[in-house]
C-alpha cells in the first residue's frame, strides 16, 4: 500500500514510472517479432550502433535537443542494420559475426566521437552519457509525453500492418507469393524497432535496451501459440516490469533503474519457463515422467501377456520375479504392478504371484495392434 | 616515442593477440554474439571476486569471471535444449540479466567497491603503463602486459595442444564425437578462455570493445582464407596491426584508444569484405564482368558461325541485328563486336561481321563444350 500511495504522490516516480511502462508496452510488443524472426540480437547490435548516430548529431547540429540525438541515433541504427544485413548476403560472414562487428564497431567510433566531444568548450555531455548507461530518474514529463506519442504511432502502424507483419514473421515466401509487400513490411519493422530502441536508450541505456526488447516476448512466447495474444502479453510483461522496476528502484536507496527492469523482466522470463503451462520446463518434466512411467506400465503388462500365452488360460499366474527379471531397468516391475492393479488389469494370486485379468488381456492385445506397438493412449 | 607510449601499444598488441585465437573459433563456430555475452557477463563474477579479495588484480578475479562466463554458457544451453527459446533470444536474455546483477552489486556495495561501470565497460588502456608488475621492487613492466602475455599464451597452448580436436569439432562436432574428441569438453575450455581472455582485456579495452578484438579480425581473415592455419595467424596479425593503428589514430584525433581501435578493426574488415582477393566484393564483381564478357564473345561468335552459310547473313549478321536476335542492349552488341574485333576473332567486311579462323576454332569449341 505503501508503495502505491507513493506511486500517487510522488511525481519524479510518476514520471519514471510511467515513462518505464510505455517503454516495456512498445518494446514488448516489437520483440515479439524481433524473437519470432530469429532477430532477438539485432537489437543489442542496433542499440549499440546508435551511439556514433548520437554523437553525430550532437558534433553537427551542437543542440542537445532529444528529438535531435534521437533522429541521429535512429540513422545509426538504421544504417547499421542495413550493414549487416548486406554483409551477411553478400559475403560468407554470418549474421552472428556481422552482428558482434557491427556493436563493437559503431560503439567503439561512437567512442572516439565522445572523446572528441568532451574536449569542446560546450562538451557538458551528460545529456550523452545517459545514453550510455540510461537514466531513467531524469525522465521528464516532457520526454514521458514524446515517448508516448511514439509509441501510439508505433503501435498504430503494427496493427495497420498486421497482416504483412505477421506473415514476415512466420512465413515470409507465401506473403511474397501472394504479392503482399513484404520487403515493406520489413523495413516497417525494422524502423520501429530503431525507433523503439532510441526511446528506450534514454531510460535504461545501451547494454539493457536489448534485454527489454526480448525478454518480455520471450516471456510471453511460452504462454500462448497465438500471435495477437503473444504481442499484446508481451506488452503487458514489459510494461508490468517497467513499472516494477522504477518502483522497486525507487524505494530502495541507490538501486539504478535499468538493472532492476531487467531483472524484473528476467524474473517473468525464469517463471514463464519453469511453469507456463504445456510448454514450461515443469510440466515437460512432468510428461516425461508420465509417459516414462505409462511406458514402463505396458512394458510389464505385454511382459505378463507374453509369459501367459505360453499357457492354455489367459490368466495363469506368474512370479513377480521373473517381470522384475524382464522389465528395464531391473527390478522395476514392483511400481508397474502397482499401477496396473489399480487399473484392474492384473490380479494378485498370490504374495508374489501375478495374472492377468481379462481386462488386462484386452488392454495387452490392444497395444500389440496398435501402430506404435504399445505404450500409447491411456 | 616514449617508454610509455611503447608499453601502450604494446600491451594494445598482446591484447589484441590473446583475444583473436579464440575469437577465431568463435567466428567459426557461429558464435560470435558469445563473446558479447561473456564478456558483459563477467562483471559479477569481477564484483563478487573483489568484494571477496578486496583487490582488483587478484587473480580470483580472474576465477570467478571465468566461472560467470561458464554459468552464461551453461544457462544459454541449457535454455536452448529446452526447446523453449532459440538460442539467440537465450543469449540476449543471459546476459544482460547478469550484467544487472553485477551492475546493482555495485551500486549497492558503492563504498566498498571503486569499479565503474564505465570503466568495465569501456575500460583504459592509457593507464596501463601506470600499473607496474614489481615483484622484489624489481620494475617489469606494465602488470597487465603480464597477465595478458600469459593469457595469450594459454590460449596459444590451448590451440596448439588441441589443435586437432578444435578443428574437427569445429568444422564437423559429429565426427569429432564419433571420434571420441567429447566436443562439449572442447566447447566448454574454449568458452572457459572465452572468458578468461574478456576478464584479463576488460581493464584494457572494456567489455564492448574485447568483441571487437575477438570477432573483428578473425571475421576479415574468414574473407581472406580457407585455411584454419592461416585463419588464425592472419587473425592475431590484422588484430596487432589494428591495435597499433588504433592507437596512433587515437594519438592523431586526441580520443579515446579502445574506440579508435574497434574502428580500425573495422576498416581492417571493410577493407577485406570489399578488397579481398577472391572473395571481396569488388573482386566478385569484377568477377561476374568478366564471366559476362565471356559468355557475350562465345554467344556472338557462336551466332556467327551458326549463320556463317545463312544466304541472309548480310542481314543477319550485322551488329545492328544482333540487337533484335540476341535480345541484347545496342551498347552490349558493338562493345561485344569491338571487343572480339580487337582480339582478332571477327572481322567486318562492309558491315557484315564474320568469324577469322582463330573466331571459328574458339565458336566450335564453345559449341562442343556445350
Amino acid at each position: 500500500m505503501d508503495i502505491l500511495q507513493q506511486l500517487a504522490s510522488d511525481y519524479t516516480l510518476r514520471t519514471v514510472a510511467a515513462g518505464a511502462a510505455v517503454l516495456g508496452l512498445t518494446s514488448g510488443a516489437l520483440g515479439s517479432f524481433a524473437v519470432l524472426r530469429r532477430q532477438s540480437l539485432l537489437g543489442d547490435a542496433m542499440s549499440h550502433a546508435a551511439l556514433p548516430g548520437i554523437a553525430l548529431a550532437f558534433l553537427l547540429t551542437g543542440s542537445k535537443a532529444p528529438l535531435v540525438l534521437v533522429l541521429g541515433a535512429a540513422l545509426a541504427g538504421w544504417l547499421g542494420a542495413l550493414l549487416v544485413l548486406s554483409v551477411t548476403r553478400s559475403s560468407r560472414v554470418r549474421m552472428d559475426s556481422a552482428l558482434g562487428l557491427l556493436l563493437s564497431v559503431f560503439f567503439g567510433f561512437g567512442l572516439v566521437l565522445l572523446t572528441i566531444i568532451q574536449r569542446r568548450p560546450d562538451a557538458n555531455q551528460a545529456g550523452l552519457e545517459s545514453y550510455l548507461f540510461g537514466q531513467a530518474a531524469a525522465l521528464l514529463a516532457g520526454d514521458v509525453l514524446l515517448m508516448t506519442a511514439i509509441a501510439l504511432v508505433t503501435l498504430f502502424l503494427l496493427l495497420a500492418a498486421w497482416k504483412e507483419c505477421k506473415l514476415l514473421a512466420f512465413d515470409r515466401e507465401f506473403g511474397e507469393s501472394m504479392g503482399l509487400g513484404m520487403r515493406k513490411a520489413d523495413l516497417l519493422l525494422t524502423t520501429l524497432l530503431v525507433v523503439s530502441i532510441v526511446i528506450g536508450l534514454q531510460t535504461v541505456g545501451v547494454v539493457l535496451m536489448s534485454a527489454l526488447l526480448i525478454t518480455p516476448a520471450a516471456a510471453a512466447r511460452q504462454w500462448t501459440d497465438r500471435l495477437s495474444t503473444m504481442v499484446v502479453l508481451a506488452g503487458v510483461f514489459g510494461a508490468l516490469s517497467g513499472v516494477t522496476g522504477a518502483v522497486l528502484s525507487a524505494t530502495a536507496n541507490r538501486l539504478p533503474t535499468g538493472p532492476v527492469i531487467v531483472l524484473c523482466a528476467g524474473a517473468m522470463v525464469a517463471l514463464s519457463l519453469l511453469a507456463a503451462p504445456r510448454r514450461g520446463v515443469v510440466w515437460q518434466r512432468l510428461r516425461e515422467f508420465r509417459s516414462g512411467r505409462r511406458l514402463r506400465m505396458d512394458a510389464v503388462l505385454l511382459d505378463l501377456y507374453a509369459l501367459s500365452a505360453q499357457h492354455e488360460v489367459p490368466g495363469h499366474p506368474h512370479d513377480r520375479r521373473v517381470l522384475d527379471m524382464m522389465a528395464r531397468p531391473t527390478g522395476a516391475a514392483k511400481r508397474s504392478l502397482r499401477f496396473l492393479l489399480e487399473r484392474g488389469y492384473v490380479v494378485r494370486t498370490a504374495s508374489r504371484e501375478w495374472a492377468l485379468t481379462e481386462a488386462g488381456t484386452e488392454r495387452a492385445r490392444e497395444l500389440l495392434r496398435s501402430p506404435r506397438g504399445g505404450g500409447s493412449g491411456s | 616515442m616514449s617508454a610509455a607510449q611503447l608499453e601502450i601499444q604494446l600491451v594494445a598488441v598482446v591484447v589484441a593477440a590473446a583475444c583473436a585465437l579464440p575469437g577465431a573459433f568463435l567466428v567459426l563456430r557461429r558464435m560470435a554474439m558469445m563473446s558479447d555475452a561473456v564478456s558483459h557477463s563477467i562483471l559479477p563474477g569481477i564484483v563478487v571476486g573483489f568484494l571477496l579479495t578486496g583487490d582488483l588484480s587478484s587473480p580470483w578475479l580472474i576465477v570467478g569471471a571465468a566461472a560467470t562466463g561458464l554459468v552464461t554458457v551453461s544457462l544459454v544451453e541449457f535454455i536452448g535444449r529446452s526447446r523453449l527459446l532459440k538460442e539467440d533470444a537465450a543469449i540476449g536474455i543471459v546476459f544482460p540479466v547478469l550484467f544487472s546483477v553485477g551492475v546493482l552489486l555495485i551500486a549497492r556495495n558503492a563504498g566498498d567497491v571503486h569499479l565503474d561501470v564505465d570503466a568495465v565497460l569501456l575500460g583504459e588502456i592509457a593507464f596501463a603503463p601506470f600499473d607496474r608488475f614489481a615483484p622484489l621492487g624489481l620494475d617489469l613492466g606494465p602488470r597487465s602486459l603480464w597477465v595478458m602475455g600469459g593469457i595469450a599464451l594459454i590460449n596459444l597452448g590451448f590451440i596448439l595442444l588441441f589443435y586437432k580436436e578444435l578443428k574437427v569439432a569445429t568444422f564437423d562436432a559429429g565426427l569429432a564425437a564419433a571420434l571420441g574428441f567429447a566436443p562439449a569438453l572442447i566447447h566448454y575450455l574454449l568458452m572457459a578462455l572465452v572468458s578468461v581472455t574478456a576478464v584479463g582485456a576488460f581493464d584494457a579495452v572494456g567489455s564492448i570493445l574485447v568483441v571487437a578484438l575477438m570477432i573483428g579480425p578473425p571475421a576479415a581473415a574468414y574473407v581472406l582464407t580457407d585455411r584454419l592455419k592461416t585463419l588464425l595467424v592472419l587473425s592475431v596479425v590484422i588484430g596487432g596491426l589494428s591495435a597499433i593503428g588504433g592507437y596512433w589514430l587515437a594519438r592523431a584525433l586526441d580520443a579515446s584508444i579502445g574506440g579508435s581501435m574497434a574502428t580500425v578493426v573495422g576498416l581492417a574488415f571493410a577493407a577485406a569484405y570489399l578488397f579481398a582477393p577472391e572473395r571481396g566484393l569488388v573482386a566478385g564483381a569484377l568477377r561476374r564482368e568478366r564471366q559476362r564478357r565471356t559468355f557475350t564473345e562465345r554467344m556472338l561468335l557462336v551466332h556467327l558461325l551458326q549463320h556463317e552459310r545463312d544466304p541472309d547473313r548480310g542481314i543477319t549478321c550485322r551488329s545492328e541485328h544482333l540487337v533484335e536476335h540476341l535480345r541484347w542492349k545496342p551498347d552490349v552488341a558493338s562493345d561485344a563486336v569491338s571487343r572480339a574485333r580487337r582480339s582478332g576473332l571477327v572481322r567486318i567486311d562492309e558491315g557484315v561481321l564474320a568469324l577469322t579462323p582463330d573466331g571459328r576454332a574458339v565458336a566450335a569449341r564453345a559449341v562442343e563444350e556445350l
